[in-house]
């Protein structure tokens, strides 16, 4: 496995790149809430802030439609908002029958639904592109001086700089099974199911020895280098005007798009 | 690509801002607290601990097992990470991990994390940890037995918790949400059970003094088992309130003003899921969830002895 298989960031030189992670991070989140805010039917708002995604998209040099392509992520979950489309009284646009139940979908409904499922395809654009434009060690650092808890910005950290490690202890566990599982041509293998759960249960438990045993290690080797509880880093971040300049664009954007939601 | 998204992750869009804002205030307490009490008992090692944990519980999610039909299942981990590390070291542990997951895989939103943490980190973490608890001093069958149950237990509290959050949002009919997300869990839960109670078996006899009684793991006082207890009972209490009269709680959410319009039920998925004896009351629907409840810990009995006997 490559060690940047978990990497979510494409390096490119635009000016979203370079802005601040901090701001970056206030941003996107600004861009979240004010999604979630915003009423439901709320068309214009709600094209004014997908222009907001593509303009951030194009700024960043990754291509239009960059976030478009990977923000089917939060589709499936749709499915929880489906029932809203029948039980929302209001004018019936259609009804079918299915099995033995009738449905009838309200014009309520559907507007209720189609604002959940964009809000939310928005949205997860906007997580998208935070973190194809900013290295992750900036945006935990962000968080810090955005008074995220030090210890839980810290474990963070630690939790990304050895999810490669023991993701590749997993693959290791995982190839170590299917090269004993083999099985004769015509013959049933793996066992029932419960040895099959018993089996990946005895792999996690493995996986936390080994994971406990290397935590130990890791600590005796921060002690030895003068390890006191804190991380030191050498990370300087300046404000520049043009963050400022930035920053307070899109939040005027953004109240663009609640006016013209609520007006 | 190995990493698989867990269906508990709800995405930005889907709760409200004010669910997601008590969410968030919930989470916030109860992590300050956590934060603050693992800082206390592990000190400076707290950081290389909590993170390798992390990503220790990250990493066993990739561990699947083929179930049936090219569908595999997997750990979520809340229960035994409570179980292996501590209640308090488990919240900050899983905090970390749904944070990643939401950061940097966008696997759930970056709002409504509070929810997710509250519904994976935290109430997983005190049915798992509290149910345990409740029989230290017993027969090793009987810790991996609750252990096993209480993993369950903990995923479709995790679930109730999200329909919950779904059905104040307006996202979603309680009824509805309430049965799919409890049918569902159901069997991802036995997976859950399954994998925790050998993963804890595998661990009590290769390395027992890391978890037995005694341990820094264990250092949870008896509030747990009433706190784990309490929670359960209300999870057992709530569901079939939820998902076959959903009235009653309709009424609750509108008049603390979380619903403004009515939703009227979909369809009946299951007719009335009550007792005869006891007739169409709240207490009869209340008594089915508790026998169902009872039915599944008899089933965890004899899995548990059969495991027993196995290894």
């Amino acid at each position: 496995m490559h060690s940047d298989a978990f990497d979510r960031y494409h390096h490119k030189h635009s000016f979203i790149h370079r802005l601040d992670p901090r701001i970056k991070m206030v941003i996107t989140i600004a861009f979240i809430v004010s999604n979630a805010l915003l009423p439901d039917g709320a068309w214009i708002a709600f094209a004014l802030a997908w222009l907001f995604v593509l303009a951030a998209n194009a700024f960043s040099q990754l291509g239009i439609g960059f976030t478009f392509h990977r923000s089917f992520i939060a589709f499936p979950f749709a499915l929880a908002a489906i029932t809203v489309l029948f039980s929302i009284p209001g004018k019936p646009v259609t009804s079918f029958q299915f099995l033995m139940w009738n449905f009838t979908i309200t014009d309520a409904g559907l507007l209720r639904f189609v604002s959940i499922v964009i809000r939310s395809w928005l949205s997860v654009q906007m997580a998208i592109l935070l973190v194809a434009v900013t290295e992750f060690p900036k945006i935990i650092h962000a968080l810090t001086h955005l008074r995220v808890p030090a210890i839980i910005t810290m474990i963070i950290s630690f939790l990304y700089r050895y999810l490669f490690v023991l993701t590749n202890e997993v693959v290791r566990l995982l190839r170590a099974r299917q090269a004993r599982s083999a099985a004769s041509a015509g013959q049933k293998s793996g066992g029932s199911l419960q040895w099959r759960a018993r089996i990946a249960g005895h792999m996690a438990g493995q996986l936390f020895l080994r994971s406990y045993e290397r935590s130990d290690r890791i600590y005796n080797a921060m002690l030895s280098r003068g390890y006191k509880g804190e991380l030191m880093t050498i990370h300087p971040h300046h404000y520049h005007a043009s963050d400022w300049l930035i920053c307070a664009l899109s939040l005027l954007g953004m109240i663009i798009m609640q006016l013209t939601g609520r007006l | 690509m190995l990493y698989s998204p867990a269906p508990l992750h709800i995405p930005d869009g889907f709760l409200s801002f004010i669910v997601s804002a008590i969410c968030w205030a919930i989470s916030a307490m109860v992590l300050s607290v956590a934060i603050s009490r693992t800082n206390k008992s592990l000190g400076e090692k707290q950081v290389p601990l909590m993170g390798v944990m992390a990503a220790f519980i990250f990493a066993a999610q990739m561990i699947n097992f083929p179930v049936a039909g090219g569908t595999s299942g997997h750990l979520l981990g809340g229960a035994l990470a409570a179980i292996v590390l501590g209640p308090w070291p488990a919240m900050v542990v899983m905090t970390a991990v749904i944070a990643v997951q939401s950061l940097l895989f966008q696997d759930g939103g970056l709002l409504v994390m509070g929810a997710t943490i509250l519904n994976m980190g935290l109430i997983t973490s005190v049915i798992g940890y509290g149910l345990y608890r409740a029989v230290f001093g017993r027969s090793r069958r009987v810790k991996l037995v609750v252990a096993g149950f209480a993993a369950w237990l903990s995923v479709m509290a995790g679930a109730l918790a999200t329909a919950l959050q779904l059905w104040l949002s307006g996202t979603s009919n309680l009824q509805t949400v309430t049965l799919t997300m409890l049918g569902v869990h159901a069997l991802i839960g036995i997976g859950e059970a399954l994998i925790t109670v050998a993963a804890l078996t595998f661990i009590l006899q290769t390395r027992p003094g890391l978890i037995g009684e005694g341990s820094a793991a264990a250092r949870g006082g008896r509030g747990w088992a009433l706190a784990g207890i309490a929670l359960s009972l209300m999870v057992v209490l709530l569901s079939p309130f939820a998902s076959a009269n959903p009235d009653g709680l309709e009424r609750v959410a509108t008049d603390l003003g979380f619903i403004n319009r009515g939703q009227s039920a979909v369809y009946n998925i299951l007719p009335d899921y009550t007792l005869p004896i006891l007739g169409q009351t709240p207490l009869s629907t209340i008594m089915a969830g508790v026998i169902g409840m009872l039915v599944v810990l008899a089933f965890a009995l004899l899995a548990g002895r059969s495991l027993q006997k196995k290894s």
